[in-house]
């Protein structure tokens, strides 16, 4: 297991997260630590608010912060714009990724490229070196070419939109990589591959949030922690034995243990 | 690799503070019909180009009969205004300068007016490969290439020069698709047109070269009643684009133009449009009314493919037709619509099924922004003559806000049993979820709309020569600006 550098400053600090969507309050007060070199997984039966979690990270208009920080590299996002949230390398794999049509993979990829690189103060990347990168990124996360030909996830297929996905996460190079529910529906072929597109990533300068309903996912990606989250609070945290756990007992034993208050 | 700016300029100054980027007027001295509409004025221009007996009493043929349509214009379109005054408006307004007999001896004032709205029209230079006549108010004041074209066979002049030099020609298909009664507008166009391109490609010939006319309005209170005639050959083909600008002036402003387009057997001929004329302000000051007939004839195995992109005018109002009277002959209309602010657009296409085994295709795109409304109105109509005529037929609105409209009008008569019709249409808004997307790997609000908006618009600029594909694009970008973000 990736030994992360404790004592150094944490990539993502989340103190007292309290959001709400309309009148109803779905995060409840989270605290999280992740540093660079991790992978969490964050498990949790269905509205708990796992999904809710890694939307108000990346900035998601339908949610409303209502209390709490969350630092990244030590800034407070919470109230910067979620493109400037993406520049600075917080990447969120969406659960229902959206088509666009008519928009070149190619171009919108560039796009988001460039908007990374004149953030940082450097200049637009080529055409060429960037058709190069593009390549060499296909290959490495295994992808049909024929995709990135395409317009922007219209008409893929379920599974090639998780895929997709996977491959920007790859061109994009975050720093941290949210991945929502990636692995629900896909069947173990693209199971395998998304799998392997997170373990190619992971470095120790970046980290990955994995938001899974399933264990299975985790076979394939070994986490560093797991949380499991409960009617919008962390109930529990711990290894990865505690992901095979609820794969055995599933999640009534934590619901019945937090309402009785253990 | 440098993109040519076709459409493109920085402001300077205008009557009215807009984002529009070629609203600046041109210092240049005008010789100006006095106002208002009168038989006196209709045989002054005629005078003034010194045309033929036939051709004046086409002109008043047309005169007579707009009179008798007793200003009632058209009512039926989805365009509101208010009734136009046609005794305030110029009908004849032209830069006090000699006709040009080489480009050297084009007024250099207009050289620079026509180079700051990104159109050199000193040969070789950004638009080398184009050749270009420049119309500036009612008159065409250079067109380059000529002599390159010439060595081709191929004419392409001022309408009033080849009322000169090839009367023949004009006398034989002047009105000939659009006839003088056609409609109010064009109507009162046959009266009192000014200036315009004729283009004729002989027989087998393919046009070296792209041709473009640009059209600028340039003194207040003027109309542009510009006439363009198209020509193409047994066999010819040619690729013909316009471009069109007008300054940021606070009254509305009045272009009623006629195109004709005349494609022989096996002939083809490719129009493309860039209107960008002034949009009015976002307070829906100003602007022009873009009331405008474009009709092509398509001969046996002829193609005639219209492509638009019509971003500026208060008001438009045309509708791109194409006639496919020979067998096997190809019509073709692709259209990008954007209106934002207070703009109305009303167009679309009419395919008249004549001829046996004829094909149209219609792919019409609006775009609605603001407080803006845009129509598409189309016609598909199958005669009785026209065995195994096909249409398809692809109509696509996007929104963008929540105060603007799009309406699809399509109308489709068929009395040929064998005829095969489709019709697709959807209507979508762009999503939140859409722009959160793009947000989230690193886009601004503004670009991601401008992405989404471009993807729809993409199989139209397919459509475009290439050198002003980017054009359009850009184009809808700054006619967007303030409507997103």
């Amino acid at each position: 297991m990736a030994a992360a550098a404790k004592g150094t400053q944490p990539l993502l600090t989340i103190k007292g997260l309290t959001a709400s969507a309309g009148d109803l309050e779905i995060l409840k007060g989270i605290d999280l630590e992740v540093y660079a070199g991790e992978v969490h997984a964050i498990m949790g039966p269905n509205g708990s608010g796992k999904s809710t979690l890694a939307n108000v990270l990346a900035g998601r208009p339908d949610y409303k912060v209502t209390g709490g920080s969350v630092l990244f590299e030590g800034q407070d996002i919470l109230k910067l714009e979620p493109e400037i949230r993406a520049r600075m390398g917080l990447f969120l794999a969406f659960q229902y990724p959206l088509e666009l049509p008519g928009v070149r993979a190619w171009q919108f990829l560039k796009a988001g490229v460039d908007a990374r690189r004149v953030h940082n103060g450097e200049e637009e990347m080529s055409a060429r070196e960037f058709d190069q990168m593009l390549k060499a990124k296909v290959e490495q996360v295994q992808i049909d070419p024929d995709l990135v030909k395409r317009a922007v996830n219209e008409g893929f297929s379920g599974g090639e939109k998780k895929r997709n996905e996977i491959l920007q996460m790859a061109v994009l190079e975050p720093k941290l990589a949210l991945l929502d529910e990636t692995d629900s529906g896909l069947d173990i072929d693209a199971l395998r591959i998304v799998s392997d597109g997170v373990n190619l990533l992971r470095s120790p300068e970046n980290a990955v949030i994995l938001v899974t309903h399933y264990q299975r996912i985790l076979n394939y990606i070994t986490p560093n922690q797991v949380h499991v989250l409960y009617d919008g609070r962390i109930v529990r945290s711990g290894g990865p034995e505690l992901a095979h756990e609820l794969e055995e007992k599933g999640y009534d034993w934590i619901k019945e243990a937090v309402d009785a208050g253990v | 690799m440098t993109t040519p700016k076709v459409i493109s300029r920085n402001a300077t100054s205008s009557e009215l503070d807009t984002d529009y980027k070629w609203g600046f007027e041109i210092d240049i001295e005008s010789d100006l019909a006095p106002k208002g509409l009168s038989e006196e004025i209709v045989r002054l221009i005629s005078a003034k180009k010194e045309e033929p007996e036939w051709l004046l009493e086409w002109r008043l043929k047309a005169y007579r009969h707009w009179l008798k349509l007793k200003q009632e214009a058209p009512t039926w379109a989805n365009v509101k205004y208010p009734p136009i005054d046609y005794q305030d408006i110029y009908f004849y307004a032209a830069p006090k300068v000699d006709a040009p007999k080489s480009m050297d001896e084009v007024d250099p004032e207009i050289l620079e007016a026509f180079a700051k709205l990104g159109i050199p029209l000193q040969e070789q230079e950004r638009l080398a490969g184009v050749a270009v006549d420049a119309v500036l108010d009612s008159a065409s004041v250079a067109t380059t290439y000529k002599a390159t074209l010439e060595k081709h066979g191929v004419i392409f002049c001022p309408i009033s020069e080849a009322v000169r030099e090839h009367p023949d020609l004009v006398q034989k298909y002047l009105g000939s698709v659009v006839p003088y009664a056609d409609n109010f507008y064009a109507t009162l166009n046959s009266a009192v047109f000014s200036d315009g391109s004729f283009v004729y490609i002989p027989k087998g010939v393919r046009c070296p070269m792209e041709l473009m006319t640009y059209f600028r309005i340039n003194q207040a209170d003027s109309g542009q009643f510009e006439r363009t005639l198209i020509i193409a050959e047994e066999g010819a083909y040619v690729s013909y684009l316009e471009g069109c600008t007008a300054p940021a002036r606070k009254s509305h402003q009045l272009h009623a133009a006629v195109v004709e387009l005349v494609a022989l057997d096996n002939a083809e001929i490719k129009y493309s449009t860039l209107q960008n004329w002034f949009p009015g302000d976002k307070d829906g000051v100003g602007g022009v009314y873009n009331f405008v007939t474009k009709r092509g004839i398509a001969h046996k195995n002829a193609k005639i493919s219209w492509t638009q992109v019509e971003t500026g005018s208060a008001i438009t109002w045309k509708y791109p037709s194409v006639i496919l009277d020979g067998d096997n002959s190809v019509g073709e209309f692709y259209s990008v619509a954007l209106v934002n602010n207070h703009q109305q657009a009303d167009t679309g296409t009419k395919m008249i099924h004549k001829g046996k085994n004829t094909r149209s295709t219609i792919v019409a795109k609006g775009i609605s922004a603001g407080k803006g409304n845009a129509t598409y109105r189309g016609l598909v109509k199958v005669l009785a003559s026209a065995d195994g005529a096909k249409n398809f037929t692809q109509c696509d609105s996007l929104l963008v806000g929540d105060k603007c409209g799009a309406h699809t009008v399509p109308y489709i008569e068929v009395k040929n049993p064998t005829a095969q019709m489709e019709h697709e249409a959807s209507t979508s808004k762009v999503s939140d979820d859409q722009l959160f997307y793009c947000q989230q790997r690193g886009m601004s609000v503004e670009d991601a709309h401008f992405m989404i908006i471009n993807g729809f618009c993409r199989g139209i600029f397919q459509e475009l020569p290439f050198e002003f594909a980017m054009e359009a694009s850009q184009l809808l970008k700054v006619s967007l600006e303030g409507a997103v973000g």
